[in-house]
């Protein structure tokens, strides 16, 4: 199962095993990741899984969708490497991917 | 009541609402005892993807669960599935569960859900007439979900019509029976209920606005819907989506304050300090809304409620509330709510129903107060920040689609 590392705001490393074709939000709010809420259970209806692609991981993760850039437009502290994680699909490509989350959804 | 003196916490109801409180109970540093009950047998799950992606067939019941089950064995929380509290003793601070067992709590915290209203009508027990809130109903109803299968949807809420275009792209005939005049009375404006109405008639849906189910026909298995007007329908399955009811039950045996719902202050507490509710079954003061007293059936609400309860009982930073939202996804059209339309004496457009893709502002004076957004998430984003931050924009203002919905937000007072 590929892995995924999630960082806290305040550094603290979560590695989590992510079933492939879930998506990166569902491995991190089943694992209980603090600072990834999902309210909304990854529908794209709330903006609370916002995350940071380790820059040598965006071509993998793919393009920012067009709802999804809507609701990031209005999401705090916004990079260019943000991605709602309930718009990532993992996959065995994604083995080992590397995400930061902000500080504004601890 | 102070934080200190807790050391065991009963949360009644193991769905979103007391699924999450468990959760943020233990995030939040609490580490007594929570015991968790539950009538279903599984662990919490998330219930708006029922009559969604589930019913579709496109996620299994893992996926809809808030957290693996063994989550609440690592993290010490008893969840007691298949239970049913009966009883609360106040006085004594016990919780007695079906068989006689009691347990003591310091808190208790009621998220005990809603009940759905079942058809008051004879054959309403019928083979293939279902009711829809639970993952099993909706395992019974996929059984027979086939392409060809008529269906009657009875009710024409955002259920009733999820249900619909599900069973429209699985290839069933589709009649809805409604008692109003349109479809999502309760819950929106005529002029979006009229856009939903248009897109599911396209789609192939047929509507009976203003008709009334009389009774179930069939011996053992339903076979049709005869209506007031003596018209007959026939069906290989009937699914009532005609609303809840708060389960209040346990809440009134013990002597709470009930009033459609039982009715808290914004801290979730109810009329006995050491009992909160939250979810679809507890009604609170709406801080976006002068403080008027509402019962909200939605995901937001359910979040928020354990939100506002765990950071009281852990001692945490109080939850600042968010304006309310809701969704809806019919065919490839996702309708964002947020905040509360009851009650609005303007209502403006941004953007055309034409372009399936635009925001119906409700205004009340010059107060903007939700918003119906369809393949618009920016405006849904922005009116949400809005209403939370008690800003509004002019009509005029809002109208204007040369101007993009951020930079509306940013110049709002």
């Amino acid at each position: 199962m590929p892995k995924i590392t999630y960082i806290e705001h305040n550094g603290k490393e979560h590695v989590v095993e992510a079933p492939v074709g879930q998506t990166v939000m569902e491995a991190a709010v089943k694992h209980a990741v603090p600072g990834i809420d999902a309210d909304c259970g990854g529908a794209c209806a709330c903006a609370t899984c916002h995350v940071y692609v380790d820059p040598e991981w965006l071509a993998k993760t793919g393009e920012q969708n067009s709802m999804e850039q809507s609701m990031l437009d209005f999401a705090n502290e916004v990079e260019d490497n943000s991605r709602l994680s309930c718009q990532i699909k993992v996959s065995e490509a994604l083995d080992g991917l590397v995400v930061r989350l902000p500080k504004s959804q601890h | 009541m102070s934080t200190g003196e807790i050391k065991r916490i009963i949360i009644i109801g193991a769905g979103q609402a007391g699924g999450e409180t468990a959760q943020r109970l233990r995030q939040g540093g609490f580490d007594g005892e929570i015991t968790l009950i539950g009538e279903e047998p599984a662990a919490p799950y998330q219930r708006p993807p029922l009559s969604k992606a589930y019913l579709k067939g496109d996620l299994d019941i893992d996926r809809l669960m808030l957290r693996p089950a063994s989550v609440y064995v690592e993290e010490h929380i008893a969840l007691l599935t298949k239970t049913r509290a009966v009883w609360i003793d106040r006085a004594n601070r016990k919780v007695r569960i079906e068989g006689g067992r009691e347990l003591p709590y310091d808190a208790l915290i009621l998220a005990t859900g809603a009940k759905p209203r079942k058809l008051p009508l004879v054959g309403a027990d019928l083979d293939g007439v279902h009711l829809f809130r639970t993952a099993a109903d909706v395992d019974r109803v996929r059984e027979r979900f086939v392409s060809g299968a008529k269906l009657i949807v009875i009710g024409a809420g955002y259920i009733g019509l999820e249900v619909a275009a599900v069973a429209r792209q699985r290839g069933l005939d589709v009649t809805v029976v409604e008692t109003a005049v349109r479809p999502l009375a309760r819950v929106t404006s005529p002029e979006v209920a009229g856009f939903f109405l248009d897109e599911h008639a396209r789609q192939g849906v047929r509507f009976v606005l203003g008709g009334q189910a009389a009774l179930i026909k069939g011996s053992d298995r339903v076979t049709g819907v005869g209506l007031t007007d003596g018209a007959e329908l026939p069906a290989d399955l009937v699914i009532a989506g005609i609303g809840v009811t708060p389960d209040v039950a346990i809440a009134e045996q013990c002597g709470l304050t009930v009033s459609n719902g039982v009715v808290t202050d914004r801290q979730c507490r109810t009329s006995d300090p050491n009992i909160f509710a939250i979810g679809d079954c507890a009604a609170r003061p709406m801080v976006h809304y002068g403080g008027r007293i509402a019962r909200l059936e939605s995901v937001h609400n359910a979040v928020e409620g354990a939100k506002i309860v765990a950071a009281v009982l852990t001692g945490g930073k109080e939850h600042a509330e968010e304006a309310p939202w809701f969704w809806s996804d019919q065919y490839d059209l996702k309708l964002q709510i947020a905040g509360l339309f009851q009650g609005y004496d303007q209502l403006v457009f941004r953007g055309v129903m034409a372009d399936r893709a635009f925001a119906a502002f409700y205004y009340k004076g010059d107060k903007l107060i939700a918003v119906d957004a369809v393949n618009r998430p920016a405006e849904y984003l922005g009116a949400k920040m809005l209403i939370q931050t008690n800003r509004t924009l002019p009509p005029s203002v809002i109208e204007d689609m040369s101007r993009p919905m951020k930079e509306l937000v940013a110049s709002a007072r």
